[in-house]
């Protein structure tokens, strides 16, 4: 099994923690992961992405020009990423501020609604995770303990006390994704 | 009284210190480097600490001042030394480290490194040799040479306007809090030269107590790159450098002295 | 039981380091590579193992106590990246002549001048050729994964004492920022090297004392020092050489790339492959001493080489001197912080070596 990713955003979306928590997911059930960021100045208040690969077998390149998966939370994603989906790969958006929306039909579709549904969490922080759920419904590739220990791990001591609203955000997120086509 | 009774040992009155290697100076008859090495490691031999001590030699006149300084040296490359003298410090705390560096070498290439090691305090002490002029590269003008003041890259004399001010690196680096005793000194005369040993010293007890950086500024005189007989150098180098560059304690124990 | 991390290559040559049982980093931040400090800062090694961690003023200064510290016997080391590198020459230069062991680690970016800071491999003449003046090498170690960021600051220190000279770490902007799985070995003690031959530690009593230089004014004893450093560089060249060899045995085009541009290229050929076009890769892990012995052998067998570099093609030359004429050798390669997908890459090969 080889998952080839790309997730893009907004920055302070958690875009690149998003795919941290993958990736860890992944070590917890003994799969080789990259994790490339964007990085540099486009951080800032710019738009940020992150290729993650997980895989049984030892990682070639982890850049990419083409994912079986692409998950994209803005226009400029959507307009930059859409065409790089493998066909008959993985498409999954959040509507929220798009004026155009994803147009393919040789690849299967998602919705997220994840910025609507963390606006009545009332915990924008809980956006990604949201996300997560989706992605993970559609493609259950690593297995929910393993992302709560990959949350445990990478989210700051300090912010433990996170883990059950981020725990509640993946199931959320699972709940309200839907296939578009 | 002839050669076999000067050399007897009850009649000596004076003995090389064992820590100046027997090597030949490399320095122009006249030029103060010879006394500056010298009590330097007189200092090092009577405080006991030879086996302690690394020593790192500059770029510049000095540049081999290692065959003559019998301690363990390094030689650093142009205005470094204090970088250099950092690492090893940081690596062996323990251990005394001193620099020996000339103008050119601590307030031109190295003005960076210098004032940073200062003002990190690093527990370091740094022997500052000002002549005003490069001599080794044969008389230019260096960030310490005076107005008015020929060197072959100044010849009709510094000119402020164009080539800028002398620097006087040592009161710039006695305002930072990172230094704990800084003093400028002469080699000249019999009495300067007792005063400048215990001022180098102070400058390695200092060191031994771990209070920051410490600093000796000498102000010497370069006869061949001034272009005079030794003892007429001596006499410019009081009547021109002094006053733009007085003798005395700047900073003691830390603390400023003379409304400095 | 085995301990797995995921880190960045830039923490993992970091936690290297430490375990590694260095001494001292001294060290300027640069994008992208200033996580090294920032890690090192954040673990506090003081603590965990007494080695001293140092910001210094500027690149200058940060290569300057390395070799004050280097000189002393203490395992030392300094990070940077491509416009920082450039500013270390001197000191990387005084270094090899002085004989002074330490590691050296470049994350490379975009140049010429401050260029971009997305990845790139256009230090390559810099790192191998000697980027200060004089004749000298440096070790160079080009790892292509988290992994070996980690095992090469082990690898780094053993052969900078084993050959008393500088080791380079050549990575660049996609390894250092790149998060993967990475198994860490145990926390190695810190071991001072007390060798009282040229290290400097206080002349002892009765001894003689050391001086460390790369001066000598006489030009037939330096002539004589570098007669030595020659003379080191071939045993280095004899016994020092790495690689790795991927898909070569029924391979008919070889691939010839190191560092992030390796990766990229095992994925090409994965792509070739299922195409039909048998691909190899031949993996320089050093970088200096090139592994030119495997590549005149594999050469023969191929019917085209493709040299695979972020850069306007500077390995490709020492590919050219290795094989020499009769094997149809080109350069493929993105630049200025672009970096070639895996079907770039495939479709060069076909255009430049099949096609033609």
């Amino acid at each position: 099994m080889t998952e080839e990713i790309i997730i893009a955003g907004f920055g302070g979306q958690g875009v690149l923690s998003l795919g941290k928590i993958l990736a860890y997911s992944a070590i917890m059930q003994n799969q080789e992961v990259s994790w490339f960021p964007s990085y540099g100045p486009e951080m800032r208040g710019g738009t940020a992405n992150v290729t993650v690969i997980l895989s049984d077998e030892r990682i070639s390149s982890p850049i990419l020009h083409v994912y079986d998966t692409a998950i994209l939370l803005n226009q400029q994603s959507l307009d930059k990423f859409e065409e790089s989906v493998k066909p008959g790969g993985v498409l999954l958006y959040d509507s929220n501020g798009l004026v155009r929306m994803p147009e393919r039909t040789d690849i299967n579709i998602y919705r997220v609604d994840a910025a609507d549904a963390s606006a009545k969490m009332d915990s924008t922080k809980a956006f990604n995770m949201i996300v997560l759920g989706g992605y993970l419904k559609i493609k259950p590739i690593v297995q929910l303990e393993n992302v709560y220990k990959g949350l445990e791990k990478s989210i700051p001591a300090r912010y433990s006390h996170l883990l059950e609203l981020n725990k509640k955000a993946i199931e959320i997120g699972q709940e309200i994704v839907t296939k578009e086509r | 009284m002839d050669i076999k009774d000067i050399i007897k040992p009850e009649n000596l009155v004076y003995q090389k210190t064992p820590l100046m290697t027997d090597k030949p100076l490399s320095y122009c008859p006249g030029c103060g480097h010879g006394t500056a090495h010298r009590i330097v490691m007189e200092v090092i031999e009577e405080m006991g600490i030879q086996s302690e001590t690394i020593g790192v030699a500059p770029v510049g006149c000095s540049v081999l001042a290692y065959d003559f300084m019998n301690v363990d040296m390094v030689g650093a490359s142009h205005g470094r030394a204090p970088a250099v003298a950092t690492g090893i410090k940081r690596c062996w705390p323990e251990k005394f480290v001193y620099t020996y560096q000339g103008d050119g070498d601590l307030a031109a290439i190295g003005t960076a490194e210098t004032i940073h090691a200062a003002n990190r305090g690093e527990n370091i002490t740094i022997i500052f040799i000002n002549n005003g002029i490069y001599g080794m590269t044969g008389g230019q003008m260096a960030p310490t040479t005076l107005e008015g003041m020929k060197t072959s890259t100044s010849p009709y004399g510094r000119e402020l306007k164009s080539m800028g001010n002398p620097l006087k690196m040592t009161e710039l680096l006695a305002q930072l809090p990172g230094t704990c005793y800084v003093t400028r000194q002469s080699v000249h005369s019999p009495r300067n030269v007792r005063r400048a040993k215990k001022a180098v010293r102070a400058a390695f007890e200092s060191q031994k107590e771990n209070k920051g950086l410490s600093l000796v500024e000498i102000v010497s005189n370069c006869n061949s790159g001034w272009k005079m007989e030794p003892v007429a150098s001596n006499e410019w180098m009081v009547e021109h450098m002094f006053p733009f560059y007085p003798l005395g304690d700047i900073k003691v124990d830390g603390k400023l002295v003379n409304n400095q | 039981m085995k301990e797995l991390r995921l880190m960045k290559g830039n923490e993992a040559v970091a936690e290297g380091a430490i375990r590694a049982g260095a001494d001292g980093y001294f060290g300027y931040p640069i994008t992208p590579q200033s996580e090294v400090m920032e890690y090192l800062m954040a673990q506090q090694p003081e603590k965990r193992t007494g080695m001293v961690v140092l910001q210094a003023e500027s690149e200058v200064a940060a290569i300057n106590m390395v070799y004050g510290g280097a000189s002393t016997g203490k395992k030392v080391m300094t990070s940077s990246s491509s416009p920082g590198m450039s500013l270390m020459q001197e000191g990387v230069s005084y270094l090899a002549g002085a004989e002074l062991p330490c590691l050296l680690l470049n994350v490379a970016r975009g140049g010429p001048g401050l260029g971009t800071i997305q990845p790139a491999q256009a230090d390559y003449f810099q790192s191998v050729k000697g980027g200060g003046h004089g004749d000298y090498n440096l070790i160079v170690l080009a790892p292509s994964s988290v992994q070996e960021m980690f095992d090469f600051a082990f690898l780094g220190f053993e052969l900078a004492f084993k050959y008393r000279n500088p080791v380079l770490i050549l990575s660049d902007g996609l390894i250092g920022q790149m998060m993967e799985k990475v198994e860490l070995c145990e926390q190695m003690p810190r071991t001072t090297y007390f060798d009282r031959s040229w290290t400097l530690t206080g002349k002892p009593d009765g001894q003689e004392r050391n001086i460390v230089t790369s001066l000598d004014l006489d030009a037939s004893r330096q002539e004589i020092h570098n007669q030595h450093l020659q003379e080191k560089y071939r045993k280095c060249k004899e016994t020092e050489v790495r690689y790795e060899l991927i898909d070569t045995d029924d391979a008919e085009y070889l691939f010839v790339a190191y560092g992030s541009s390796a990766r990229i290229c095992q994925k090409a050929i994965q792509l070739g492959r299922g195409e039909g076009i048998k691909i190899g890769l031949l993996r320089p892990i050093t970088l200096w001493p090139f592994p030119a012995k495997p590549l005149v052998e594999l050469a023969p067998k191929m019917k085209g080489i493709l040299s695979v570099e972020q850069s306007a093609g500077q390995m490709v030359e020492d590919v050219r001197l290795s094989v020499g004429c009769g094997v149809h050798i080109e350069h493929y390669g993105r630049m200025g912080g672009m970096i070639p997908t895996p079907e770039q890459v495939l479709e060069n090969l076909k255009k430049l070596l099949i096609t033609k």
